[in-house]
């Protein structure tokens, strides 16, 4: 009965926070809203059982993504009334867009039929015996080693490009080196000089 | 599941195990907050003691009711907003702070099979909610609608994640050393027997030289001196919590408070056997496990604040050069030594 409860809880709460993404007017809020819909997908996860990705949700997508994105919208400087301004304008090709996905998504989940073998491993998160994370690694690193590894190169080159992509050489910047800081020593830095009565250093 | 029984006999089952949890929480957070009074005046004090002042010691013998004074004075006075603030967000960032601080205590075992919750992810639970610790900060800076709280928010977004990298693979190498995610699993597998039980401890093992990588990123995590960029009063008069007074203020102070005793709690089960007693002889073993995990938690405090009272305040550009060049690629080769050494060593090849 609680499963119950919380599974319409999480959900109706998930189905609201989303729509409030797009709808409230200020990005922080949408942000914020976001944050929320994903706190109760992993709510829904762990309803599931799979308890390892409820957690990993919130590790990656709340915990850093949506920490990056709250960055750059609060530094966003938005002019609301502007920007509802343009709005109505948009509207016909982003209608369009939706539509478009929409039918989509409609014509693949009347099509679809789920391969008979998959229904039994749907059902259960975990096989017997092994925990939610045992049997995640057990796919990920030996079932699919290659696979994964591949996926892995892919985000690396991806990681790379978005480096070298935003990377400036400036010449003439004096730049900090910390062993040589520390490798600075009293006599390097300073000299004792016996100055005479009547005259300077 | 003290009372689930007795409740059972006068209400459907699911209710009973709902009130009994309901008990036990509340009466934990009580002792928890108990905890934290005290732990406040202890670390004023040690602060004192650093430089030569007697501290606290007017309200109560030794000033140990000073905490209690406080709350009191915290809770009448009167609640500021700002008029340029978003007040929804400003008050919601110190609940934020709040509950997430003590959410992420359900986990903690404070003694075999004595845990809330005996998740077989603990160790990702609270190092998710570790990790949304920045929300409280980041709403807080930009509802305020002030420069200073502003900056602040900036800064503590770029340091928390930054050292929440290292803290992460710190974890992976404990994990991969205790072969689980529970954390009353991770205290198990540092069980040993007789006089020497101690050296079963994570601390003495190969995993040495995450402690003290932990214990920084942990400084750094929470926001506490020489990290306190956050709330650098020299330069930022006191960061995110610039504009709040009054209770607000206080459910931030108590957050920062509970983190600072989170990490503590960490320490000692990841490292230093959580509730296990140093010896395992009579009368060191006859000893509750709530006992020895409180004392530890006192201890790494300790060690918390004297650092707080010692060591000068990191510049930026230097504490962002110790997360990402020296913590994340020594953390990182620490997870291979370790993944080696468990495959090769302990289970004598692949």
């Amino acid at each position: 009965m609680f499963q119950t409860i919380a599974f319409y809880l999480f959900s109706a709460v998930m189905l609201v926070a989303a729509f409030m993404v797009i709808a409230s007017r200020n990005p922080v809020h949408s942000v914020l809203f976001l944050i929320l819909a994903f706190f109760n997908a992993a709510g829904l996860f762990v309803l599931t059982g799979a308890e390892f990705l409820a957690m990993i949700l919130v590790v990656v997508y709340v915990g850093a993504v949506a920490v990056l994105f709250l960055f750059v919208v609060m530094m966003l400087d938005v002019d609301f009334v502007e920007l509802k301004k343009g709005a109505l304008s948009y509207l016909p090709t982003g209608g369009l867009l939706g539509l478009a996905l929409l039918t989509e998504l409609v014509i693949v989940a009347g099509v679809w039929r789920m391969a008979p073998a998959s229904h039994a491993a749907l059902q259960s998160a975990t096989p017997a015996g092994l925990s939610n994370t045992q049997a995640l690694g057990r796919i990920l690193y030996t079932d699919y080693i290659y696979y994964f590894q591949i996926a892995g190169l892919v985000l690396l080159v991806a990681m790379i490009g978005a480096i070298v992509l935003t990377l400036r050489h400036r010449p003439g910047v004096r730049r900090q080196s910390i062993p040589v800081q520390n490798a600075r020593t009293p006599e390097m830095a300073m000299e004792l000089v016996d100055a005479k009565p009547g005259e300077g250093a | 599941m003290f009372f689930v029984d007795a409740f059972a006999k006068h209400m459907p089952y699911a209710w009973a195990w709902v009130l009994s949890q309901v008990i036990l929480i509340v009466v934990f957070l009580v002792c928890l907050l108990v905890m934290v009074a005290f732990i406040l005046l202890y670390d004023r004090k040690i602060f004192a003691a650093v430089q030569m002042r007697r501290g606290p010691n007017v309200v109560g013998i030794f000033g140990l009711l000073q905490s209690f004074a406080d709350l009191g004075k915290y809770l009448i006075k009167e609640v500021i907003i700002p008029a340029g603030a978003n007040k929804v967000v400003f008050l919601l960032a110190p609940l934020v702070s709040a509950t997430l601080a003590f959410a992420a205590w359900v986990v903690i075992p404070l003694d075999n099979h004595w845990v809330f919750a005996d998740i077989n992810v603990g160790i990702l639970y609270l190092f998710a909610v570790s990790s949304l610790g920045v929300y409280g900060i980041i709403m807080a800076g930009w509802a305020s609608n002030s420069k200073y709280a502003f900056l602040s928010a900036c800064r503590a977004a770029a340091q928390m994640v930054s050292y929440e990298v290292s803290i992460g693979f710190v974890l992976v190498t404990v994990l991969l050393f205790a072969g689980s995610l529970n954390l009353s699993d991770i205290v198990r597998a540092q069980q040993g027997v007789g006089a020497f039980s101690i050296l079963h401890w994570n601390v003495f093992s190969i995993l040495f030289p995450m402690l003290p990588i932990f214990f920084v990123s942990a400084i750094a995590e929470t926001n506490r001196p020489p990290f306190d960029l956050v709330e650098a009063e020299s330069e930022l008069v006191a960061g995110y919590f610039v504009e709040y007074s009054s209770t607000p203020f206080l459910l931030f102070y108590l957050a920062e408070f509970l983190n600072i005793c989170l990490m503590s709690a960490m320490v000692a089960i990841l490292f230093f056997g959580g509730w296990l007693s140093p010896i395992d002889i009579w009368p060191l073993n006859a000893i509750p496990g709530v006992i020895w995990l409180i004392a530890k938690i006192w201890f790494f405090f300790f060690l918390f604040a004297v650092v707080r009272a010692f060591v000068p305040r990191y510049r930026y550009d230097q504490l962002m050069r110790l997360g990402w060049k020296v913590f994340l690629p020594t953390s990182l080769l620490w997870v291979l030594v370790t993944a080696a050494w468990v495959i090769f060593v302990r289970h004598g090849g692949a």
